[in-house]
């Protein structure tokens, strides 16, 4: 298992007699390497430190110092961000926290369902269903998103928190890898003993193979949560009330006023840079969790 | 399952079925019903009576291919397309070309601060990309960025990178910098699952690391190349967010930049959503035709590398 968190493959034996014979300076560091990972971890990390400084800049100070040089606004523009619209980027912040987190769980309820099932049963349309399934992957997200929108708007449900959380609860891809996940790590000798020992088959489902497809669930609660958090096309289609806006399209609506009102640029660094705290939060807590051998798993099968 | 499906042998028969309710529900009703609608829509349109005036006047009538004739022969979608096209055929080659050398050097023997890299390399894919795009467009504008600053300072040129082929660099430059760290990590992954043995051939014929790179590790890393390749290009045919949220910064992004752009146009500005109906298939025909046409050349490709 291999994850985001360090875990390298001890050096393979022979490795030290190989290199016995090089310079010392080669043996202690790969140059070329280390520079060209540093050089990118410069690049990806500019624009976040860009965003951290400026964050601290008041209004006139963003178009007159040095980009650079930490501003001395920083209280003050968190206070003007809190006072903007009654607060109303806090309401954005728990709109995607809400349809994240909620929308998240769903998906990977509905994932591991599926999944267990297509892994585990042989059944007719079985691979049919799972094909179908699978082409929703590769369904440009406008095509679904503007006849939902106005097929929603039938059932009076647009401009609602279901109009965005509804359609994103069925990820093909969060069913594929769960599907991929439980045939690898739940036996069907287990699922089998289950059956002997006389238990139905939902009780085999809860007490016996969703444990063991934790870490893969996971994984797709993961994918998911970032899926929904980014999404931009969904809530732009279906919200017009700012206060069930999330954050991605109240940054937008902000940074949009901002083309008439320089003043607002301050509040749209400093909200997009309080934006990328969280997630970059949970990345920092959870990555030792977060298992991406299931994609190469899958890249392989 | 209740008690009565533990007994009777056809609990386990009908357990599949059961499980798969959710998803089939959910399918049916925000996959199946938009896109079959959508379809419907396509092939009709609104027909409008005398001066179009009182209830009975406007009309939904069936219109044939026409809204598709109009699509194709509707210059915004087909010069959003191509813009599309050359956009990708920056985004793809340079962000996988980064992507490989990225996994290749955290691959590689002796090197320093791997884990930090990887992380820091990573971590846009945290980052939504309305919120990359506002970064990074804050970045070209000329008042507020360190670009700029230091051009001036050094008395160089200041393009302008908000217009004209600049805007195409600026912009892939945003997915790039979003989309290399994941597909860092797949390539990568999969670096870590050959096995030691086929290092320790290679060193044994005293292969040098750039050798084994290119003989052996990038050609065993093939299949995750080729998923990480064929996602990109989905990606980057439905680009939406960026060009949306760089618009209200500059004047020279016209509205209809990518054909998503155009088909949100027609449904939601112009209101024509039998129009924006026809150009969504097209759209999705158009995908679905590459990833087919794609998946099958790649698995042609591997069969023929299995029989050799």
């Amino acid at each position: 298992m291999s994850s985001l968190a360090v875990r390298e493959a001890p050096p393979a034996a022979g490795t030290t007699g190989a290199i016995r014979n090089r310079p010392p300076l080669r043996r202690r560091i790969a140059l070329v390497p280390t520079l060209t990972l540093v050089l990118g971890a410069v690049y990806t990390l500019l624009p976040v430190a860009w965003v951290v400084v400026a964050s601290t800049k008041s209004g006139s100070e963003l178009f007159s110092t040095f980009t650079f040089l930490p501003g001395t606004g920083f209280a003050d523009n968190i206070r003007q961000l809190d006072a903007y619209r009654d607060g109303v980027y806090w309401t954005w912040m728990g709109n995607s926290a809400l349809y994240a987190g909620l929308g998240a769980l769903l998906s990977t309820c509905v994932s591991a369902l599926s999944g267990y099932a297509l892994a585990i049963y042989r059944f007719r349309g079985r691979e049919a269903l799972f094909n179908i399934l699978l082409a929703g992957v590769l369904m440009p997200p406008i095509i679904l998103a503007v006849p939902q929108y106005l097929l929603l708007a039938k059932a009076d449900l647009t401009d609602s928190y279901l109009s965005v959380l509804l359609p994103q609860i069925l990820s093909p891809y969060g069913v594929y890898l769960a599907r991929i996940y439980a045939s690898a790590a739940v036996p069907t000798d287990v699922v089998e003993a289950g059956r002997m020992d006389g238990a139905g088959e939902w009780r085999i489902f809860t007490r016996v193979a969703l444990p063991m497809m934790v870490p893969g669930l996971v994984t797709v609660f993961l994918f998911q949560f970032v899926a929904v958090w980014n999404n931009f096309l969904l809530p732009y289609i279906m919200l017009s009330d700012d206060e069930k806006f999330p954050i991605t399209l109240g940054l937008y609506t902000l940074l949009e006023q901002g083309s008439n009102q320089p003043a607002l640029y301050t509040l749209v660094i400093t909200g997009a840079f309080l934006a990328v705290l969280p997630l970059i939060a949970l990345f920092l807590v959870i990555q030792r969790f977060w298992s991406l051998d299931l994609l190469s798993g899958a890249v392989k099968s | 399952m209740t008690s009565a499906a533990r007994r009777r042998p056809y609990g386990v028969k009908g357990a599949p079925y059961g499980f798969l309710i959710p998803a089939t529900i959910l399918f049916a009703l925000f996959f199946a019903l938009p896109i079959g609608y959508a379809v419907y829509l396509s092939f009709r349109k609104v027909h409008v009576s005398g001066l179009g005036l009182g209830s009975g006047a406007r009309k939904e009538v069936w219109a044939g291919v026409e809204n598709y004739t109009d699509a194709l022969t509707d210059s915004e979608l087909t010069h959003g397309a191509l813009r599309v096209l050359g956009y990708g055929c920056i985004v793809v080659p340079v962000m996988l070309g980064l992507a490989l050398l990225f996994a290749l050097m955290l691959d590689s023997e002796r090197v320093r601060l791997a884990p930090f890299t990887r992380l820091a390399i990573f971590l846009p894919y945290a980052v939504p990309g309305v919120v990359a795009a506002l970064m990074w467009g804050f970045l070209y504008l000329p008042d507020v960025s360190p670009f700029y600053y230091v051009l001036e300072k050094l008395h160089l040129p200041q393009p302008d990178l908000l217009d004209g082929g600049p805007l195409y660099l600026a912009m892939s430059n945003i997915a790039v910098w979003g989309g290399t760290g994941f597909n860092m990590i797949v390539i990568y992954t999969s670096l870590r699952s050959i096995p030691a043995e086929v290092y320790e051939a290679a060193r044994l014929d005293g292969a040098t690391p750039l050798q084994t790179a290119l003989r052996i590790k990038i050609p065993m890393v093939a299949p995750s190349l080729v998923l990480t390749f064929f996602f990109s290009i989905i990606a980057t045919l439905q680009v939406f967010n960026e060009p949306t949220t760089l618009k209200p910064l500059t004047n020279s992004l016209p509205l209809t930049w990518s054909p998503l752009m155009t088909v949100y146009q027609d449904a939601f500005r112009k209101g024509d959503i039998y129009q924006a109906a026809a150009e969504a298939v097209i759209i999705a025909v158009v995908t679905l035709v590459m990833s087919f046409g794609f998946l099958r050349a790649a698995n042609r490709r591997q069969k023929q590398e299995a029989t050799r």
